[in-house]
């Protein structure tokens, strides 16, 4: 028997966070009153110190951990991604959590080791490491959704989130298992090229597919799995809210790619099809519904729905153009809901949250720069061009247009102007309306120059989508 | 002197960066003139195109390159011919009217009106010189939000409603536009819209990439029946609003059809000409009876806009039936070129209509047509300039308005008897909504104590007057410096589009 020697320099940048995350426990546990600003710090540095180990690591690639864990392109950009999000997620929380008596160092435990469950979920190569990283994300966010002990509606949500990801976990357990069955192996490599090889049973493995579909769909958001999703963004504190919004879907959406592409690449049209379910249905809900809310956090979660529909498109469209097209969605995605949450976060105070439309009334006279900020937003959400949204939306679409899916490209165009109207709400409210109140706005001067640079990146990035599109195109090159 | 200037780009971007400039310094006594400036120097740039302008040939001037987006190689591809350039001039004219306009109207965030126009006037130039599919894309949507924030912010009392319907209207067409471009890429392999006039298609692909571009092209147009967003967005509209939308954005949609429908889709063009056709004729008899009953200012000058573009898509389409009847070249570029025509007189004639009313409406702070009467009797010096225009607007031989007109029912002859004799009611109708809202409005006695109070036009507002009446009456006279630009142009898409793609 012969022990092969771990190539550990390829998961470094995931040990180090493990580590950090054992500290800043410790920290929190022993440092008792000053362990929260602690955390804080450290929880940044950690975060920081990963995404420069990652950076420096980029361009190697290759399996390790006995194939269970890969290194790849793929996963350097979207940890990356991961990492720098979540510094930004840190930074808006801070001041939220002050200033409601949340501001504990538990929540940064917790949202290291989340980032942590992302981080291998995202470097999968074998259904267990997949399943292993899901549940470590997972079971961090269901704990700090219930963060807010005392208040009602957090706790349902907390509930809720955990009966239903549990289930999700489930199922998507139960069709690993049984395409386990089939192929005989649990790594991904393995099962591709098993199917790949042929002769195998393909009703069975349709059977375990279902179930991994709507794992993906669980954990993503998507109609008709998408129930938990509004309860949750409302119920949970905002600062929560803002983490479970933006990076755990990269990791979702990772997880699928994983799963579906280099795994069960080869079934593809089996898999097509109840995408394109799933993706129409979650357009059409997403939008139709959204418009019908009041509370702005409940609004942004169905368009998280909506823009988890285009998503699925460009994964389902089966080409390494459209996997591309989806990444960078997912990705800008992430970015504006950031922003969006970010604002909320901006705009609330001690005693007053901020995510009631009406709230927005007059924002423009009370502050325009920031009415600005999230006009920009809001335009990228609706896919308006200049702004990186439009990109996004223009990439998924050209995916399914170049596989003549074109009626599939129609209820997306379709729905991207159907949501383009409660945008279109915020805005109005926010330029057109008269303020309720009068005074200026207070932020903390890193925050007021968090939600500028947030804003002026979606910005930027929509006059020049070049360079962030042509790393997404390598990235499946 | 300009050739080694890129002068698109400088005419694209010297707008916007002003506008941002002027964003981003807030009011302060400066915004004005700076605004003032800004406009007149791309103006006078935008002359340049006129003088270094090679009017015998058809290929794109002026021509610029860049990648911009090199995954998807999309570029920044700009130049223009006969068909953009005397529209890129208007849209710069249009622009120093509009700042001109708002000079002491607008009282209320300055800055941000001034910037909203001018960067909206870089964006609509952009337009007419994209030559890259997304690039066209990119700014025919973007200028959509400035456009919204103005009527939303500066309009009328039911502003939300109208400029929201603006907005999704537009929207909705241009997401087939968007479709059809995506498929374009798809079937040619590039964003060039020049390779897309060359790709070959099947009749069935053409008719649904027509349709996507019909629709799209249509609302801006816009063509009855998905016209109601304009009247709704006229009336809410500031003067400003109103002059931009009148004057440019609804060219952009004739512009389209020129540029989209006919050379990438000729041969559903010729099979669905009956449809525009239609379409076109309804708009001029019908929306003139429309206008006819109306009662508000600003609603009669939009239906009158309606059907006056109802001219520019009849003279675009009508084309296949003069090819069909073998009536003669000659025929069927006097349709296109009084579309062109009819497109930039329209510009001109229907800003000046809604200056006037923006004049009225300042002083009287109504527009409908009942509280006013003998208004001449006190404005002498506007009374004029109000009736030239209500002259040119209903076509009055001398003025610009007479000519497009006259040209497409002149082609139209060849085409049908009918659709002449339908499209000639307009000389009728265009007259009598006219005539009796002049009648109505300035003729008679002094109506009542606030008319009899009002002051007539200042200096101001008589330049602002004074060189739309010029350009007006010297189209009108003397129409050949721009029928010549396009001459080559015209002549180019006629053999192009009369070339079955099957």
């Amino acid at each position: 028997m012969t022990f092969e020697v771990l190539n550990m320099s390829f998961a470094l940048p995931e040990m180090f966070m493990l580590a950090m995350a054992c500290i800043i426990l410790l920290a929190v546990a022993f440092l008792g009153k000053n362990g929260a600003n602690a955390a804080y710090g450290l929880s940044q540095l950690t975060l920081a110190v990963t995404a420069i180990l990652i950076y420096q690591a980029m361009g190697e690639s290759g399996l390790t951990f006995d194939g269970t864990y890969i290194k790849d392109a793929f996963s350097d950009v979207l940890k990356l991604a991961i990492c720098m999000i979540n510094i930004a997620v840190l930074l808006y929380s801070t001041s939220y959590l002050k200033s409601r008596d949340l501001f504990k160092g538990e929540y940064y435990v917790l949202a290291i080791f989340s980032t942590l469950g992302m981080m291998i979920m995202v470097s999968a190569a074998h259904f267990l490491t997949i399943y292993l990283g899901l549940e470590l994300m997972s079971l961090c966010m269901y704990a700090m959704v219930a963060m807010h002990r005392d208040s009602m509606v957090s706790t349902e949500a907390a509930m809720k989130y955990f009966i239903l990801g549990a289930l999700a976990s489930g199922m998507l357990l139960y069709g690993m298992s049984i395409i386990y069955g089939v192929t005989g192996s649990l790594s991904i490599t393995t099962i591709a090229d098993t199917i790949q090889a042929g002769g195998l049973d393909n009703t069975v493995l349709s059977f375990g597919l279902v179930f991994l579909v709507i794992g993906i769909g669980f954990k993503l958001g998507a109609v008709p799995f998408h129930m938990w999703l509004p309860d949750v963004y409302h119920g949970a504190p905002t600062a929560v809210t803002l983490f479970i919004a933006t990076a755990p879907k990269i990791a979702a959406f990772a997880m699928a790619i994983r799963l579906l592409v280099d795994g069960l690449g080869d079934v593809h049209q089996h898999w097509q099809g109840m995408l394109i379910m799933l993706s129409v249905l979650s357009m059409i809900l997403g939008n139709i519904v959204a418009i019908a809310q009041t509370n702005l956090k409940r609004m942004l979660a169905y368009s998280t729905i909506s823009h988890v529909g285009f998503i699925l498109l460009g994964i389902l469209s089966g080409s390494q153009e459209g996997y591309a097209a989806s990444m960078f969605y997912a990705l800008v995605y992430a970015l504006m809901s950031l922003g969006a949450f970010g604002m909320i976060i901006m705009m609330s105070r001690q005693g007053f949250e901020a995510d009631n439309i009406d709230d927005y009334k007059g924002l423009s006279r009370r502050n325009p720069w920031y009415a600005l900020m999230m006009l920009i937003l809001m335009f990228s959400m609706a896919g308006i061009p200049p702004l990186v949204g439009f990109y996004a939306k223009l990439t998924v679409i050209k995916s399914i247009v170049d596989i003549n899916l074109i009626s599939v490209a129609v209820v997306a165009v379709l729905m991207s102007v159907i949501g383009a109207f409660y945008y279109l709400r915020i805005i109005k409210v926010m330029y057109f309306d008269k303020p309720i109140e009068e005074n200026l706005l207070q932020a903390p001067a890193d925050m007021r120059v968090m939600i500028s640079v947030n804003a002026l990146t979606v910005f930027a990035l929509g006059v020049f989508p070049g360079s962030l599109l042509a790393v997404c195109a390598t990235v499946f090159s | 002197m300009f050739t080694d200037l890129p002068l698109l780009s400088l005419l694209i971007w010297l707008p916007v960066f002003g506008g941002l400039a002027l964003l981003i310094n807030g009011d302060n006594p400066w915004t004005r003139p700076l605004s003032l400036v800004i406009s007149l120097v791309t103006l006078l740039l935008s002359l340049g195109l006129y003088t270094g302008f090679d009017s015998a040939t058809h290929q794109m001037q002026f021509v610029e390159q860049a990648s911009w987006i090199t995954t998807f190689n999309i570029n920044y591809a700009l130049g223009i011919d006969g068909f953009s350039m005397p529209l890129i001039i208007l849209t710069a004219f249009s622009t120093v009217i509009v700042v001109v306009a708002g000079w002491e109207v607008i009282q209320d965030r300055v800055s941000q009106y001034m910037a909203a126009f001018l960067i909206m006037e870089g964006l609509m130039i952009a337009v007419f010189a994209s030559l890259d599919a997304i690039l066209f894309y990119v700014f025919f949507e973007a200028m959509l939000i400035p456009l919204f924030l103005v009527i939303g912010i500066w309009g009328g009392p039911n502003r939300v409603y109208a400029t929201i319907k603006f907005f999704l209207y537009t929207l909705f067409g241009s997401v087939f536009l968007l479709l059809a471009l995506l498929y374009l890429h798809h079937v040619s392999g590039s964003f060039s819209i020049l390779a897309f006039h060359d790709v070959s298609l099947s009749l069935q692909e053409q008719i649904y990439l027509f349709l996507a571009f019909l629709i799209a092209f249509a609302v801006k147009v816009p063509m009855w029946p998905v016209h109601t967003w304009l009247p709704d967005a006229h009336v809410e509209a500031p003067t400003g609003g109103s002059v931009i939308l009148a004057a440019i954005t609804l060219k952009i949609g004739g512009y389209g059809l020129l540029r989209f429908a006919l050379p990438i889709t000729p041969d559903a063009s010729m099979a669905l000409d009956w449809l525009v056709i239609s379409l076109s004729l309804i708009a001029v008899v019908y929306i003139g009876f429309v206008a006819l009953a109306q009662s508000d200012l600003k609603k009669l000058i939009a239906y009158s806009s309606i059907a006056h573009m109802g001219f520019v898509t009849l003279g675009l389409f009508i084309i296949f039936r003069i090819f069909a009847n073998d009536a003669g070249s000659s025929a069927a570029v006097l349709a296109v070129e009084g579309a062109m025509v009819q497109m930039i007189s329209h510009g001109f004639i229907a800003a000046a209509m809604f200056l006037s009313v923006g004049v009225l409406y300042d002083r009287m702070h109504t527009r409908e047509i009942s509280a006013y009467g003998g208004v001449i009797n006190t404005m002498p010096i506007f009374g004029g300039f109000a009736v030239f225009f209500a002259m040119a607007n209903a076509g009055l031989p001398g003025t610009s308005g007479f000519v497009g007109e006259f040209m497409v029912i002149l082609a139209a002859f060849n085409a049908n008897f009918w659709f002449a004799f339908l499209a000639a009611t307009t000389l009728i109708l265009g007259a009598a909504y006219t005539l009796w809202m002049v009648k109505r409005v300035m003729f008679g006695e002094v109506a009542n104590d606030n008319v009899a109070q009002l002051t007539d036009i200042n200096r101001r507002e008589f330049w602002m007057l004074t060189s739309l009446a010029i350009i007006v009456l010297t189209i009108g006279l003397w129409p050949a410096p721009l029928t010549e630009v396009m001459h080559s142009s015209v002549e180019n898409l006629l053999n192009h589009v009369s070339q079955s793609k099957l």
